[in-house]
């Protein structure tokens, strides 16, 4: 453990922390653009947090603790997930604890405390959120999974930076198996983040939202850490993709300081691209009926095992 | 460990696709929408025996490609689309098995098929063995798609799907039937989907439905 690679750990988490607003914004504000609607500001989300943070938290009177340790658990476990995931450099100390599968797991503890939180008050569009939530993450959870282990095999390692180094280290190949789950990560990306063919982050229409029935009982600091965690959970989804599929530009440790200095400015580029990408899969595309969000999942599912039976076979 | 070399990157990549086209045909519901995928993969298929030819050098794949080009990708599903209009049948009824449910059976045949490829594909010394589990898979989900249609429609086309699979299957182990059995298979496909075509009207005629299920019951017609 270098010096350096405690930079790079320290730069990544904080640059995690202060681009993961900036993103969401960046989202948002390529989606007014395509939808012919006067953009917010990149800035926006950076405001709101802001102004929530200076308010005072209002509890529920039967709100048990956990109610208020759960923007806290849920808020670490997204910066510990960005900590172990390889957006600027491969030489990340925090990543010897973790690796791809076990952040699957922080994901998922993320999501049952959400849930339990928004069960805790015993409203009903908390409790119908928190189901429908669960009922998207048991189907998302072995998509992402099945996407990890067809990098896993073909790199031989289940840690996130190795898989994304030993895949800039390839010569450049035409992967089926990676297209394929390519877009199955994108499908589970766009489920688990709330986006629009599962969920619409904007609204707040009771019959149809996931995400937001779940924070309607949050208020002040607490409700700006949810939405700060929500914000970090879409960025680090972001990075694992680009791990997995653009991995060309993160730091090598044999790159020195350089390396970090060029790391920058290609992931705040990837970034740019992604968000709009993002933007415009949610533009043309309707959002399903909560009936159909498990057919929607399934197909990213045999997508994933498709690349994986297809990596088996041709073994490239 | 080297890449391959591009040619067969890009067979592999086709290979994949057509798979995938398979699982897509599996689900698709609109009969219009079937057809289309069945030209795109006539299409995928005739750039792959391209390929194989470039590589191998065989005059007659050059000459099996055009066959594809003219007979899969234009004139079966011109055909198809003409039938599709004058029996005003656009969209298939519930399947049989819901759909998730085929995907998964989908999945087990793609496990099955490329375990019983890899003994055949040892045996074959071509560059292109490797597909072989992938001809074998589209050969039985077209298997599949046509026992889980009802309407006559989709199961013809999954037929045709099945012949696509057949076609390159023999592509990948042997580099190609003889011309003379490609000729024939191309005619007798042909005249199937011609004879089919009239079937379809009489079909229609005695039920009033391209529904196959009114087939299976067998009743003296008073």
């Amino acid at each position: 453990m270098t010096p350096l690679d405690i930079t790079t750990q320290l730069l990544q988490v904080l640059c995690a922390l202060a681009l993961a607003p900036a993103f969401l914004g960046w989202v948002n504000q390529c989606r007014a653009w395509l939808q012919n609607r006067a953009a917010p500001s990149v800035l926006q989300p950076y405001r709101g947090l802001r102004k929530l943070l200076i308010k005072e938290s209002v509890l529920a009177e039967n709100a048990s603790s956990l109610f208020r340790f759960a923007p806290y658990i849920v808020f670490g476990t997204m910066v510990a997930a960005a900590a172990i995931i390889p957006s600027m450099g491969t030489g990340l100390p925090m990543s010897l604890a973790a690796d791809g599968i076990a952040l699957v797991g922080l994901l998922a503890t993320a999501r049952v405390f959400l849930s339990l939180a928004a069960m805790d008050v015993g409203t009903a569009f908390g409790t119908l959120g928190a189901r429908r939530e669960m009922m998207v993450g048991f189907l998302a959870e072995p998509a992402l999974l099945m996407t990890l282990f067809v990098a896993a095999m073909i790199s031989h390692t289940t840690s996130l930076p190795l898989i994304a180094a030993e895949l800039t280290n390839r010569a450049p190949a035409l992967y089926p198996s990676l297209a394929f789950t390519a877009v199955a990560f994108t499908m589970v990306l766009l489920a688990e983040n709330a986006r629009i063919p599962v969920d619409n982050p904007a609204t707040h229409l009771e019959l149809t939202m996931i995400h937001e029935a779940m924070l309607l009982e949050y208020s002040g600091r607490h409700l700006a850490l949810m939405e700060w965690a929500a914000a970090l959970k879409l960025f680090n989804y972001a990075c694992i993709g680009f791990a997995l599929f653009l991995p060309w530009g993160t730091s090598r440790e044999a790159w020195g300081p350089a390396g970090l200095a060029l790391a920058a400015p290609l992931l705040l580029l990837k970034l740019a691209l992604a968000g709009g990408a993002l933007a415009l899969i949610e533009t043309v595309s309707a959002k399903l009926r909560v009936f159909r969000a498990p057919e929607f999942l399934a197909t990213a599912f045999l997508l994933a095992v498709l690349g994986l039976l297809v990596h088996l076979l041709l073994g490239d | 460990m080297n890449p391959l070399p591009l040619d067969l990157q890009l067979l592999n990549a086709c290979a994949s696709l057509l798979l995938l086209l398979s699982f897509s045909m599996l689900a698709q519901r609109r009969v219009v929408n079937l057809v289309n995928l069945l030209a795109l993969q006539g299409a995928l298929l005739c750039f792959a025996t391209v390929l194989v030819a470039l590589r191998t050098g065989q005059a007659h794949l050059y000459l099996s490609a055009a066959l594809t080009l003219a007979l899969k990708v234009i004139g079966l599903p011109l055909l198809l689309h003409r039938l599709i209009r004058r029996l005003g049948v656009y969209w298939d009824a519930e399947p049989v098995i819901n759909p998730s449910g085929t995907m998964l059976i989908g999945l087990l045949i793609v496990v099955f098929s490329f375990g019983l490829a890899q003994p055949l594909a040892a045996l074959a010394s071509t560059a292109t063995r490797s597909t072989l589990g992938i001809a074998i898979a589209v050969i039985l989900l077209a298997f599949l798609a046509m026992i889980t249609r009802r309407k006559a429609m989709s199961q013809v086309v999954a037929f045709l799907s099945m012949e696509n699979g057949l076609f390159f299957g023999a592509m990948s182990a042997t580099y190609g039937m003889p011309m003379v059995v490609e000729l024939g298979v191309a005619l007798d496909v042909l005249v199937a989907m011609l004879v089919l075509g009239v079937f379809f009207f009489q079909i229609r005629e005695q039920f009033d439905s391209l529904d196959l299920h009114h087939l299976e019951s067998l009743k003296e017609v008073e």
